[in-house]
């Protein structure tokens, strides 16, 4: 098993997403025990990965049993086990709220979601540009199928504009891969990485177009300011566990950006390196700015999270675009550890906000989760507490897990006074935004005589897994918190690894030299 | 760990207090007092030990990567704050159990006031710097709760908000000063900082350092001019008042200004920015207390000033006005507690706070009156009380420093008439209050409380006096030990006495009291003149304006005007943002545009081809209203490109490339089927113009690129392909052994991408119903014949043809032009001529084979295909092949190859089968699904 331990993140959900399609028609109760076993084996294999890579070995599984740079590889370092180990998380959480009913919805609800899973770990887990490109496809596809469950105008109307924007990346990603290919002759991303720093000069253009046409298909991805439109309305108007399981396709993007910044675009690529450092941070920076005036703007709670996800994915990419302090080489390590410790905060925060939306609109038959004070406040008070915790989580303030990842990448920032002041000054924006949101959600104005009688429950033990899906979420959060010393110093080897990516490499196209 | 014991001990208290509640008020009380016992029980032992001047420091290691540890300091100044955190709480807990109404949740207030106590003793017992401002944040978010106690009234939301916006706000200055704190220091631990004075003082970053501190400081301590939370924080209930805003939380600034004292201390700039900050506050909010008809109001504001007085000594910076600071931390808290308890026994009786209203409670409430009265002398310094010490002392330092300056003499006067206004507002709190005539029109009869509610304002004025009168024997060893603490070093020579003799202390005291009686009686100008001004300068006014107005109706014009919602805007954005990303990059490089190769002569052919491309481009561009026409002349461009793939030997490219094309343009017909003929015009003229213009930009770009790249010679990994395609991979056909051995993976991910979109069109459509159009756009009638005999018949007869072909395509595949996909696409052409020409129902009853598991089956087979290589050891997909016979009819047809990269082939083309047919016979099914005949297709489409 150990040695197909690179693959078996990829194909665990596919395996069970095509027995999902073949059982269809078993009843959707047993549906349901058979994804949540297979999500179950996935955060084992996920550990299990995690666990062989921890100590800074790199795993590479050569499909076919094809060379590097020739056939396709994966590769799994700390950062893709990581990637993985999180996205398989969020992705438990997310499944188990969805069993509350909203997967009876519409159909192959679960085969979709296993196929996004698909999608997810295989981008996280390539080691190739193209094969890259055909795993965002599995993603783009199987996140359509899911943000249009359950169906209406609004979704599908946002539905359809996210996949255009979405087919649009694709087709610059297939320009962006074919210069990449034209000028450096060869789509392994180590390879790349090794030929880089001899890149012709005569080529240097043509690569140099190549990697910046990738940042706009990752940034969008990203939801990175100016490419930040589609997201709210998609987010905001799919189904909430889509939406939860959704906060961690942006970082898809960023993902995708920080693995090309560092492995090809690295302190190690000559004339090719520091390729997107002129434009990556003042983007983030802005990102964050514009992504805190849509949560102030914002006017019910989904909306809210959504802007909150576009001002995260500013912070995380702030902490990868951060500058050496000391001007040496442009990757600075700190800032993308800090970064590496930010991403499942915000990826988990973000989800818990979209849960307790959807758990609002339940229970708020009047105003749904738009920010207006309702009479039933009775009987949701206690959410007013789970939501004090999570608008602490979102907003970054202290204890929780956001407060750390703030205070770290600020550490990673010092001696760049404008990144402390935006992070800072977006961070009491977010608190006015949510204090705001939290007032008029829980402290009514009116009378309770006026409530107007509950929704009916999706199912009956619908509440149950939502609150078990709504605490795994809170549980996760702590254990960033209290778990914080190991996770940061984890998160810390994973960017020293990230910073010299000579091991990659050699891991890669082997010992017996770089291929030519 | 009895530090970290005693800090977590509230936080775990507030849920156990909670649930005590629902027993009763009694146990809720009870409870709440336990864990505020327990926690000064756990703090004993090293609060002995600070008298003894030891510090006791703990530590457990949180995340020391990042130089943050879990780190618990007590010290004199620690030990100081936690005996005023924990006491002062006790005697709030058992006030609030008889200030709050039946109505209100006792629980509720305990919880928060524990969380809020567990915060606090976390701030004043933190080692390490971010833990402190950890805990800092956690007392604004706590006060945000316990301001916002009685939900309903807008003034309490909104006076949380305002409070946890300002000390929130400032909480981040603070981090952004800490952080420079460390990086200065090397360290975020206090025992290092403390050490590190000098090196902090002469460092570059020291006045940024100290701006970003002092902002946290007096936002949290309402100093001027961040001062206008704390009056509209009243909104809270009295005992969270008492609690808060009188005696820790506004204490927690001039408590981090006492503790970095050593370390920022002894330079102009913190002279002039704390002390000059300190003097306006105790100016402004002394003078705007006298006026205020709000009992509450008024304490609020003579808070705010006696906190800028404390300021004020600390930014003098002498030793001994550090002393005198400490001091009066002490006896504010001491006094204003017991001030505003009485005022809310005052409240509780009464029902309003409005001294306009209240008069006269002498008679009905002797007991609280006196009480009330001695509070109010200490804090208008009157002598005897222990507010007078202090005051004494501030006069004194204020003397001393007014020597040192020009225009010193200002600093006695300014500090005077604040004590004039001071006299002054205690006097009225006192006669307009309690002496009078009786009051009238109260809503309700006044009476003294019940017996245990005034238990707490007897203790503090009980304390109020015996320091007053014999500071040397009561509070002189905390104030040594505590003092000492801020200094960090030897304490200067003082003398804890009331008698000091004949000095000018005495006569700005003197002055003081007379004055503050003469403003008192004589106010009735200085009313009339402040009901004319008030308003103009309302600070919670111009806050909200600020926020309200400005931030949040810019947050929202911005948003609306960016987030319209619009596609055609975001594709716009994205492909400028791809231009310029991509033009900056090829352009901004100092390679040439052209490469070396030479060029192809241009033949006939060619041109001609080429030239209906660009026709066929520029007539769909311009006829694209036209739906179908547009659609028409997209066929022929992908035809063109097919001839292209021809011409440049890449017969599978052109075969997949015309059958995906005959595919694609029948799917596109069903769904041009519902919707209108023609597309709506574009809005406006400028609105073509820019998009023509990003349009022409993009494809001039994408043209440079072509040219770009097609002009080299490509130095790539190819050559190893066609290398070995036989050798490793078996096959003959390289663009096949490609896609199902080299990089089948990514064959792998693409039949699944089209399952899924396969899946995903059937979940979007199946509940779909459409109305089928009866007429064409020309109003014709759609034909009655709608499956043509002769048509039929064809079909019927083509469908063996069209299978063997396919069956040929998929088995030669590997050495020639051919493959899974190719076949897969043919075979489903061939069946949706079926449905084309004798309609989905009829066809359906006859080809009973459902799509999805045909779909399912294809994935299937290619994962096991894929993994069977692992019985051998083998990677994922690794491929074998190998040459075989067939037994009785082998001489026929010879020895044939075998490769296991055919099963998976023939898994991407039950793929592409059942996908292309899922999709196709949904939408042809979308606009029946509503018929009887509909209805009967519909339990044989999945």
């Amino acid at each position: 098993m150990n040695a197909h331990l690179a693959i078996a993140p990829i194909l665990a959900p596919f395996l069970a997403g095509v027995l999902l399609l073949a059982l269809r028609d078993l009843p959707m109760p047993l549906r349901r025990w058979f994804a949540l076993c297979a999500l179950l084996a996935q955060v084992g294999i996920a550990i299990m990965l995690l666990a062989a890579v921890a100590g800074g070995e790199i795993l590479v599984y050569r499909l076919g049993n094809w060379p590097a740079p020739w056939g396709i590889v994966l590769v799994a370092d700390r950062l893709a086990a990581w990637m993985v180990l999180i996205t398989t998380l969020l992705a438990l959480v997310a499944l188990i709220h969805a069993s509350d009913g909203t997967d009876r919805k519409g159909r192959h609800f679960h085969v979709l979601f296993q196929m996004q899973l698909f999608g997810l770990t295989g981008a996280f887990l390539t080691g190739d540009l193209f094969n890259l490109f055909v795993f965002f496809e599995i993603l783009l596809i199987s996140s359509y199928g899911l943000m249009l469950h359950g169906g209406g105008a609004a979704r599908t109307r946002a539905g359809l504009h996210y996949v255009v924007l979405n087919l649009l990346g694709s087709t610059v990603f297939l320009f962006a891969a074919g210069l990449i290919y034209a000028s450096l002759g060869s789509l392994n991303m180590a390879d790349l990485a090794a030929k880089a720093a001899s890149v012709a000069p005569e080529n240097l253009g043509l690569a140099r177009a190549g990697g910046l046409l990738l940042l706009a298909v990752f940034a969008l991805k990203a939801a990175l300011l100016p490419l930040h439109l589609w997201l709210p309305a998609t987010y905001a108007n799919t189904s909430a566990p889509v939406a939860a399981l959704f906060a961690i396709m942006t970082k898809v993007g960023a993902y995708a950006i920080l693995r090309t910044s560092t492995l090809v675009f690295g302190d190690g690529a000559g004339a090719l390196a520091g390729l997107f450092e002129p434009w990556l941070l003042p983007a983030a920076l802005a990102t964050l700015v514009v992504g805190m005036l849509g949560a102030l703007a914002a006017t019910s709670l989904g909306r809210l999270a959504a802007w909150l996800v576009v001002s995260s994915v500013g912070t995380l990419l702030i902490a990868f675009a951060l500058a050496q302090p000391g001007g040496v080489g442009t990757v600075n390590a700190a800032g993308i550890a800090a970064g590496l410790y930010y991403l499942p905060h915000g990826t988990f925060a973000a989800a818990l906000l979209f849960l307790l939306a959807e758990a609002l609109r339940r229970r708020r038959p009047a105003s749904a989760d738009a920010f207006a004070s309702d009479a039933d406040v009775a009987r949701y008070a206690l959410w007013g507490g789970v939501f004090f915790v999570a608008a602490v989580a979102a907003a970054g303030l202290p204890p929780l897990s956001g407060f750390v990842g703030k205070f770290l990448i600020l550490q990673a920032a010092a001696g760049q006074p404008w990144v402390w002041a935006v992070i800072l000054v977006s961070a009491l924006a977010g608190v006015i935004a949510l204090a705001r949101a939290g007032s008029r959600l829980f402290f009514s104005a009116t009378s309770a005589d006026a409530a107007a009688p509950p929704l009916p429950l999706n199912e009956p033990s619908s509440a149950t897994r939502e609150l078990v899906a709504i605490g795994g979420l809170l549980g996760l959060i702590f254990a960033l918190t209290l778990g914080a010393g190991p996770v940061v110093e984890f998160t810390r080897v994973t960017a020293l690894q990230l910073a010299d990516p000579a091991a990659y490499i050699a891991a890669v196209l082997g010992t017996e030299g770089v291929a030519r | 760990m009895n530090l970290l014991l005693a800090v977590l001990t509230p936080f775990l208290g507030a849920a156990l207090v909670a649930l005590a509640a629902r027993r009763g008020r009694a146990l809720a009380a009870w409870s709440a007092g336990a864990v505020a016992a327990l926690a000064l029980l756990l703090l004993l032992p090293a609060m002995a030990a600070s008298f003894g001047g030891v510090t006791t420091i703990q530590r457990l290691p949180w995340i020391p990567t990042a130089g943050l540890d879990l780190a618990f300091r007590l010290d004199g100044l620690g030990l100081l704050f936690a005996l005023l955190i924990l006491g002062i709480g006790l005697l709030v807990i058992l006030y609030a159990h008889y200030y709050l109404s039946l109505e209100d949740s006792l629980g509720r207030l305990y919880a928060y006031l524990l969380l809020f106590m567990g915060s606090m003793l976390g701030v004043v017992l933190s080692e390490n710097l971010i833990q402190l401002l950890v805990f800092w944040e956690l007392t604004s978010l706590s006060s945000f709760l316990l301001i916002a106690y009685w939900r309903r009234r807008e003034a309490a939301r909104r006076g949380a908000r305002m409070a946890l916006v300002l000390t929130g706000g400032g909480g981040l200055a603070l981090l952004a000063g800490f952080l420079l704190l460390g990086e200065i220091v090397g360290s975020y631990e206090l025992t290092s900082v403390l050490a590190s004075g000098d090196i902090l003082r002469a460092h570059p970053l020291y006045m940024p350092t100290l701006l970003l501190v002092l902002l946290g400081a007096f936002t949290k301590s309402a100093q001027f001019p961040f001062h206008f939370w704390l009056p509209h924080a009243m909104a809270a209930p009295t005992p969270v008042s008492a609690y808060l805003h009188s005696a820790t939380m506004v204490k927690a600034g001039v408590f981090l200004l006492a503790r970095l004292f050593p370390a920022l201390s002894g330079t102009p700039e913190w002279t002039w920015l704390v002390g000059g900050v300190g003097l306006a506050t105790l100016l402004v909010g002394a003078v705007i207390a006298l006026f205020k008809h709000d009992l509450k109001g008024l304490l609020a504001y003579s808070t705010i000033s006696h906190l800028g007085l404390i300021t004020a000594l600390f930014g003098i910076g002498t030793p001994l006005a550090a002393v005198a600071g400490v001091f009066h931390i002490i006896n504010h808290a001491i006094f204003k507690a017991g001030l505003f308890m009485a005022a809310g026994i005052i409240d509780h009786e009464c029902g309003t706070r409005d001294m306009r209203r209240i008069s006269g409670l002498w008679k009905a409430m002797p007991h609280t009156a006196t009480l009330a009265m001695v509070s109010a002398a200490a804090m208008a310094g009157v002598p005897l009380a222990n507010g007078f010490l202090s005051k004494e002392m501030f006069f004194a330092e204020v003397v001393t420093a007014s020597g040192k300056l020009p225009f010193g003499w200002l600093l006695p006067v300014l500090v005077t008439v604040a004590g004039v206004f001071a006299v002054a507002y205690s006097l009225r709190f006192i006669h307009d209050v309690f002496f009078g005539n009786e009051p009238t029109d109260l809503p309700r009869t006044p009476h003294e409380p019940p017996r245990w509610m005034k238990v707490p304002v007897e203790i503090l004025v009980v304390l109020c006096l015996l320091v007053g009168i014999f500071p040397a024997q009561t509070v002189a060893p905390l104030l040594t030990v505590a003092a000492a603490a801020v200094l960090q070093g030897p304490l200067p020579e003082h003398n804890l006495a009331l008698w000091h003799g004949v000095n000018p202390a005495l006569w700005m005291s003197m002055i003081a009291l007379a004055g503050g009686v003469l403003l008192y009686f004589g106010r009735k100008p200085l009313f009339t003149l402040h009901d004319r001004v008030e308003g103009r300068l309302d600070a919670r006014a111009i806050f909200e304006r600020l926020l309200e107005d400005a931030l949040l109706r810019t947050a929202r014009r911005f948003t609306a005007a960016v987030d319209t919602g619009s596609l055609q805007r975001q594709a716009a954005l994205f492909i400028v943002s791809a231009l310029v990303l991509g033009g900056s990059g090829l352009l901004l490089a100092p390679s040439p545009l052209s490469g070396t190769r030479a060029l192809l002569p241009v033949d006939g052919v060619s041109l001609m081809a080429a030239l209906a491309l660009v026709f066929a481009t520029l007539a769909a561009t311009a006829l694209h209203r036209q739906r179908l026409t547009a659609l028409i002349l997209i066929g022929a461009v992908g035809l063109v490109v097919a001839l292209v793939f021809v011409k440049f030997s890449a017969p599978d490219l052109a075969l997949t490339q015309l059958s995906v094309e005959v595919v694609t343009i029948i799917l596109l017909l069903l769904a041009l089927y519902f919707l209108p003929q023609e597309t709506p015009a574009e809005p406006s003229a400028s609105r073509r113009w820019r998009d023509g213009a990003i349009a022409l930009v993009a494809g001039s770009g994408a043209t440079m690129l072509a040219w770009a790249v097609m002009t080299r010679p490509v130095d790539s990994i190819a050559g190893w392909f066609l290398e070995n395609s036989v050798t490793g991979g078996g096959g003959t056909n390289v663009v096949n052994v490609i896609l199902v051995d080299f990089r089948g993976f990514d064959t792998f991910g693409e039949i699944t991408v089209l399952a899924i979109a396969a899946l995903g069109i059937f979940a979007l459509l199946e509940n779909l119903r459409l109305p089928a159009p009866t007429h064409d756009a020309q109003g014709r009638v759609w034909d009655a014949d709608l499956h043509p005999l002769i048509m039929a018949t064809f079909a019927r007869l083509l469908l063996p043809l069209a299978l063997l072909v396919s069956a040929f395509i998929l088995l030669r595949g590997h050495n020639l032009p051919g493959g899974g996909f190719i076949a897969g696409l043919i075979t489903a052409v061939a069946l949706i001529m079926q449905y084309l020409a004798n309609g989905v129902a009829w066809t359906h009853t006859r080809l009973p084979a459902q799509t999805h598991p045909l779909i399912a089956a294809g994935l299937l087979l290619a994962l096991l295909t894929g993994a069977a290589s692992w019985l051998f050891g083998r990677p994922f997909l690794t491929s074998a092949f190998g040459h075989a016979g067939l037994p009785w009819i082998g001489h026929w047809i010879g020895e044939f190859e075998l490769a296991s990269a055919m099963a998976f082939d023939l898994g991407v083309y039950l793929v592409v089968v059942g996908a292309s047919l899922l999709i196709l016979i949904n939408l042809g099914l979308a606009h029946r699904a509503s018929t009887p005949v509909g209805a009967r297709v519909k339990e044989a489409r999945n």
